[in-house]
């Protein structure tokens, strides 16, 4: 990797002479969903005629575990060859070590963003990564199926469930087998995990570690959500949807195959697409509440960018970071695959207004949104997160009831807790 | 007596000079990283800072925790109940997808060692699902498996053999069959060449004898063909029961996470890059290592399996 790296600048060099010669090659790495990787290429190519420097990019799988994990391998072997890396709203506290302080390099333009999302991304004064899009859950549903049956946007589960298995049975007899009543994300990883913290949240279950660090998982309103959702696999949901990841849920639904979907705001540009089954046939809404809850929970996603403390090229690499998260560059994301903007001014934009209704009317619910409880439990996050989806995936596939399985974990927390987090 | 105690010595240090730097590679890209990952193992390293590891023995392998009032737990790998989940699943994995490949290997390679028409085809034909990179084949099976768009539901469906399709790397129930039934279409054909040679060390004129005697083809098999095939066969299943036992990458793709498919490699990966507990990991392979070790030496000891040809 060195040694083609070496190669390729010497070429580079060679090829271009004295011009460009200062250019840098950069890398950066970036999980992706949907046309992530276009929209970012096309972001690069922006950003290369305008500095004269070459960006390639790493594809990395879709699992934010698996993209996690490789990271921080690389990270811990001091890895020269990727300058930026786009980082998951709850890595922070866990990668903070390794990345630059962007506080110097960013202080005239952070202040257009969104204070709780930059205060997500500090940890102790450090400005870990830069905003690039934020993210909440919605719920999708089709009006056209809604409309056929006469039924109203449900606003608890209870009717999501009752709707969707009503219209599932309609469809049935009609000769539409294929249709499923509610897909969601339920493989076991990180998806699960803000899936699942909805379920327990919009049931006043709590967000399983609370602020101040306490355990709060094993109650029985967390019981009573979880075991909803278990009603769910095999009747409205596939029993694949243990399996399923954000790109699977979508590949259901966007073949009009499912009236309702849980997934976050880059669906609905893609729904919307020309190929696709359910063009103009959805809307979405927030997401329901549970039977002891009193109002709904979305799950706080978002991507963010760092630049490696590793990188050859750091001034390039803020460089290339700040363009990413400039207000152009998160107003051709937001057209073209409605991601939503970090930056506030961003939602009064009329073209984005026009175009991607969804984000003018996102704002109050990604502002209400539920943290994962990345910042009390610091580093043992992903170990809390692995212990909490694996008890949600033994309850949904069978294994165990809810109640039994939150014991379990609760046990477990206390003994990863230890004296403190 | 002179001259010749000075050849040999000169032909000793002829063949260390040749070892050498296959000892030297040997060293530094298999014996160090064991080395140091056994190390790591007995102390507190995090990934973020390895240089700042401490030692501190036998704690993540056991350890007592007293909490003061008379009570206290057993913490570490071995008090652990989600290392011994990953290693059951090993073990029962090795096991029924080892009795499995080397059966279904055993008849492939008694056909390929007949006389007919394409052999020679039907001898490269049956290496591909071998020669497919584990990686690319698993996410091939799990495309096959997948609920909603899977060819195998769909085949299922259409002949009736089933009435809904069937989440295979999703259900708890079907997960680890999925898991081995790839690992049995992949490595059969490895354990099919490996008997074959075997078959093909067997001289004829054996055969020949039984024929003229008139046994028949059954007693053949098990009176000759067993007998004479075993030591390439005991050899052939240590390869595959040593490669199952490390398994990870099929796992990893097929049933990502999945406590019904971890195995003991997968919990080793999830320690040590995932959460922030990189001397816990190291523990674990350095527990894979020896579980795979002792077990190695029994067979060996168990079977007198003998690498140098014939017993």
């Amino acid at each position: 990797m060195k040694l083609r790296n070496a190669l390729l600048a010497f070429t580079a060099g060679f090829a271009l002479t004295a011009g460009q010669a200062a250019a840098a090659d950069l890398a950066i790495v970036s999980g992706a969903v949907g046309d992530d990787l276009q929209t970012l290429r096309y972001q690069l190519d922006e950003f290369e005629k305008a500095s004269g420097n070459k960006v390639s990019i790493v594809s990395m799988p879709p699992s934010t575990s698996d993209q996690f994990g490789q990271y921080k391998l690389w990270l811990a072997a001091e890895n020269p060859d990727i300058d930026v890396y786009r980082t998951d709203v709850i890595w922070a506290p866990q990668l903070a070590n390794q990345f630059v302080d962007l506080t110097e390099a960013t202080k005239d333009v952070i202040g257009d963003h969104f204070p709780a999302i930059v205060e997500s991304q500090t940890v102790n004064g450090k400005l870990v990564a830069m905003p690039y899009f934020t993210d909440a859950p919605a719920l999708y549903y089709r009006t056209d199926l809604l409309e056929k049956y006469g039924k109203d946007v449900p606003t608890t589960w209870a009717e999501l469930t009752a709707t969707a298995q009503e219209i599932m049975d309609a469809e049935h007899g009609a000769g539409n087998t294929g249709l499923y009543g509610f897909v969601f994300q339920g493989s076991a990883y990180e998806g699960l995990t803000c899936d699942a913290l909805e379920w327990v949240m919009s049931n006043g279950g709590g967000q399983i570690v609370e602020p101040d660090g306490s355990i709060s998982i094993n109650n029985p309103k967390a019981a009573e959500a979880i075991e909803m959702a278990k009603g769910w696999v095999g009747t409205i949901a596939p029993e694949g949807v243990l399996a399923y990841k954000e790109e699977d849920s979508r590949g259901v639904w966007q073949t009009g195959n499912a009236v309702f979907m849980r997934n976050w705001p880059y669906a609905y540009s893609l729904g919307n697409s020309a190929d696709s089954a359910v063009k103009d046939k959805f809307d979405v809404s927030t997401l329901p509440v549970g039977p002891s809850g009193s109002r709904p929970a979305s799950t706080l996603g978002g991507w963010n960018l760092a630049v490696s403390k590793y990188s050859a090229h750091p001034d390039e690499a803020i460089e290339l970071v700040k363009f990413l998260a400039s207000k152009d560059m998160q107003k051709y994301l937001a057209l073209q695959s409605s991601r939503l903007p970090t930056i506030q001014s961003l939602y009064e934009d009329p073209d984005i207004m026009e175009k991607q209704p969804i984000i003018p009317r996102w704002k109050e619910v990604f502002l209400n949104a539920v943290p994962r409880p990345s910042a009390p439990t610091q580093k043992k996050y992903n170990e809390v997160s692995t212990e909490f989806w694996t008890a949600v995936h033994a309850t949904l596939s069978g294994d165990g009831s809810a109640a039994d399985n939150l014991k379990k974990l609760e046990a477990k927390l206390k003994r990863l807790k230890g004296s403190a987090w | 007596m002179k001259r010749e105690s000075q050849l040999s010595r000169q032909r000793k240090r002829a063949a260390w000079l040749f070892l050498t730097p296959m000892l030297a590679v040997l060293a530094a890209v298999a014996l160090w990283p064991l080395l140091k990952t056994i190390y790591f193992g007995f102390t507190d390293a995090s990934l973020d800072d390895l240089a700042g590891a401490r030692w501190i023995g036998f704690r993540n392998f056991l350890e007592y925790v007293d909490y003061g009032d008379g009570t206290g737990e057993y913490y570490g790998l071995l008090a652990d109940p989600t290392w011994w989940n990953a290693v059951r699943n090993t073990l029962f994995f090795t096991v029924v997808s080892v009795v499995f490949e080397t059966i279904l290997g055993m008849i492939v390679a008694l056909v390929l060692n007949a006389n007919f028409r394409g052999r020679g085809f039907m001898r490269a034909a049956i290496l591909i699902p071998w020669a497919i990179p584990t990686i690319v084949s698993a996410k091939m099976w799990a495309w096959m498996m997948h609920d909603q768009f899977g060819i195998l539901n769909d085949i299922g469906l259409s002949l009736g053999l089933i009435s809904t399709p069937i989440a295979w790397t999703a259900s708890a129930d079907t997960a680890m069959a999925a898991v081995i039934i790839v690992d049995i279409w992949k490595t059969t054909p490895f354990m099919a060449l490996l008997i074959l040679a075997g078959l093909q060390m067997i001289p004829g004129d054996i055969y020949e004898a039984a024929r003229i005697d008139g046994v028949n083809p059954i007693k053949v098999f098990w009176r000759v063909t067993l007998p004479l095939v075993r030591p390439a066969l005991m050899v052939a299943v240590i390869f595959r029961g040593l490669d199952s036992m490390r398994i990870f990458d099929l796992i990893y793709v097929l049933t990502p996470n999945n406590a019904q498919t971890t195995s003991m490699s997968v919990y080793a990966r999830q320690n040590l890059f995932e959460f922030d507990k990189f001397a816990y990991g190291s523990a674990a392979s350095t527990l894979l290592f020896l579980t795979i070790a002792i077990i190695t030496i029994l067979y060996i000891w168990a079977g007198r399996v003998s690498f140098d040809g014939g017993r």
